[in-house]
């Protein structure tokens, strides 16, 4: 028997306040509401959060690694980005 | 150990890699880089990791089952709640286990689908009986304890998704252990009948402990691939070692004898050498043949079965809304 899939959501937690949102797993729900219920029994049963999102998975649209040479070596050779790019005399003091 | 039937021929039909990608793939393993799920990655790689990881999604999953027996009839409220803890965080485990393998391309549904079959393996130690109380105690002591000792080095594997999700299990694996371990020490220093009750499930789960590693090294066809890919980073032989060295003590601490009567303490090497392992019994356990696994595969199937009212239910819900949503959204506009 071939069931229909159930649709794959992206768990992310704010461990405290102040902090962001940050990834933790995934989990497979019907909906939204199941997901975040799914997401705090998988997720938190340790006092991991305080604040769930989740995200259909379909909804992500990520960059290809096979582009990271044309995304992010550019940095690379921006010094110029960095503070510590300047020459300032010590006299000065902290800038 | 929860992977321990990796030792069968890798079926799937021979790729030609291309080389420079390989060899810019096995460059980036040897510097400690992490392979992430959309990264190059040669096809036996990709294959041995769903395998691996899906036997060990399958074995904490199946691995509910036996301890789920005790939480009736556990002794006490203390006992009783840790022990559902510890069964709810095996079913995460499973879970967190089975989401790091679908992001090699294989979905839950095939995943389940596999182990329900009988297609895919779990770990032999699940295919035996939890009789006594006493073996929810070794259970935590030595199943749990041996699955530490793999999972630590897998913390460090080379793909990224299973090593995330082994540092998670095995920061919560240890208060598995130390409640097994507690529950064996109240037995040891209880009454004659509790302490022989202690030592009659050590005698039954040492051996299956010790299987747990897999097959001895020079019969385990996949190590050496696997080590140079950095997904395993320890033999079968060297973790079972480790084990033994770390629970021979333990169970003296207790006052238990381990049975075996070949075990002695080998003081030039620091090590303690134990006797040798009934690998036609491990063959036939992982073959089908072992006391539980007719009876643990009709649970996990009657649980699917019984449980596909409720996914329907769920999913056509989730469909009405969105119609729903929908026509009241055209309705507005």
């Amino acid at each position: 028997m071939t069931e229909p899939k159930m649709p794959l959501w992206e768990v992310f937690i704010r461990a405290r306040s102040g902090l962001a949102h940050r990834h933790v797993g995934s989990v497979h729900a019907a909906d939204a509401e199941m997901a975040l219920q799914a997401a705090r029994d998988t997720y938190t049963r340790r006092g991991e959060g305080l604040s769930i999102w989740v995200v259909p998975s379909a909804a992500i649209t990520a960059s290809d690694p096979a582009d990271k040479d044309s995304l992010f070596e550019p940095t690379a050779s921006k010094p110029y980005r960095h503070p510590t790019f300047y020459d300032i005399p010590p006299e000065v003091g902290h800038m | 150990m929860y992977t321990q039937a990796l030792n069968q021929a890798d079926t799937g039909p021979k790729v030609v890699e291309d080389a420079e990608k390989l060899a810019r793939f096995e460059a980036k393993i040897d510097a400690e880089e992490r392979i992430e799920p959309n990264d190059w990655m040669p096809e036996a790689y990709r294959r041995t990791l769903v395998r691996q990881i899906s036997q060990h999604a399958h074995s904490e999953i199946v691995g509910m089952l036996p301890e789920g027996n005790w939480i009736t009839r556990a002794p006490t409220l203390r006992r009783k709640a840790a022990l559902i803890a510890k069964v709810q965080d095996e079913g995460g485990h499973g879970l967190y286990l089975y989401s790091a393998a679908e992001t090699l391309g294989v979905s839950r549904e095939e995943l389940i689908d596999q182990l329900l079959s009988g297609r895919a393996k779990y770990s032999s130690i699940f295919n035996y009986p939890t009789l006594t109380w006493a073996d929810i105690g070794c259970i935590g002591w030595l199943v749990d304890g041996a699955a530490i000792m793999n999972q630590i080095p897998l913390c460090r594997t080379s793909y990224g998704p299973y090593a995330r999700a082994m540092i998670r299990i095995c920061k919560e694996e240890s208060f598995h252990q130390r409640q097994g371990y507690e529950i064996m020490l109240t037995l040891c220093r209880g009454s004659a009948d509790q302490k022989a009750m202690a030592q009659d499930a050590l005698n039954r789960w040492w051996w299956p402990a010790l299987m747990m590693f897999g097959p001895p090294d020079a019969q385990s066809v996949h190590t050496e691939q696997s080590m140079r890919w950095k997904i395993k980073r320890f033999t079968n032989d060297a973790l079972r070692q480790q084990f033994v060295d770390a629970t021979v003590p333990q169970a003296h601490f207790l006052g238990l004898t381990i049975p075996d009567p070949d075990l002695r303490y080998d003081g030039a090497s620091g090590h303690w050498r134990f006797g040798a392992i009934d690998w036609e019994e491990f063959r036939q356990v992982l073959a089908g043949n072992g006391p539980c696994n007719r009876e643990r595969m009709e649970a996990r199937r009657r649980a699917h079965e019984d449980g596909a009212w409720v996914r329907e239910a769920a999913l056509a819900h989730a469909a009405k809304r969105r119609a729903r949503a929908a026509i009241a959204k055209v309705a507005a506009e």
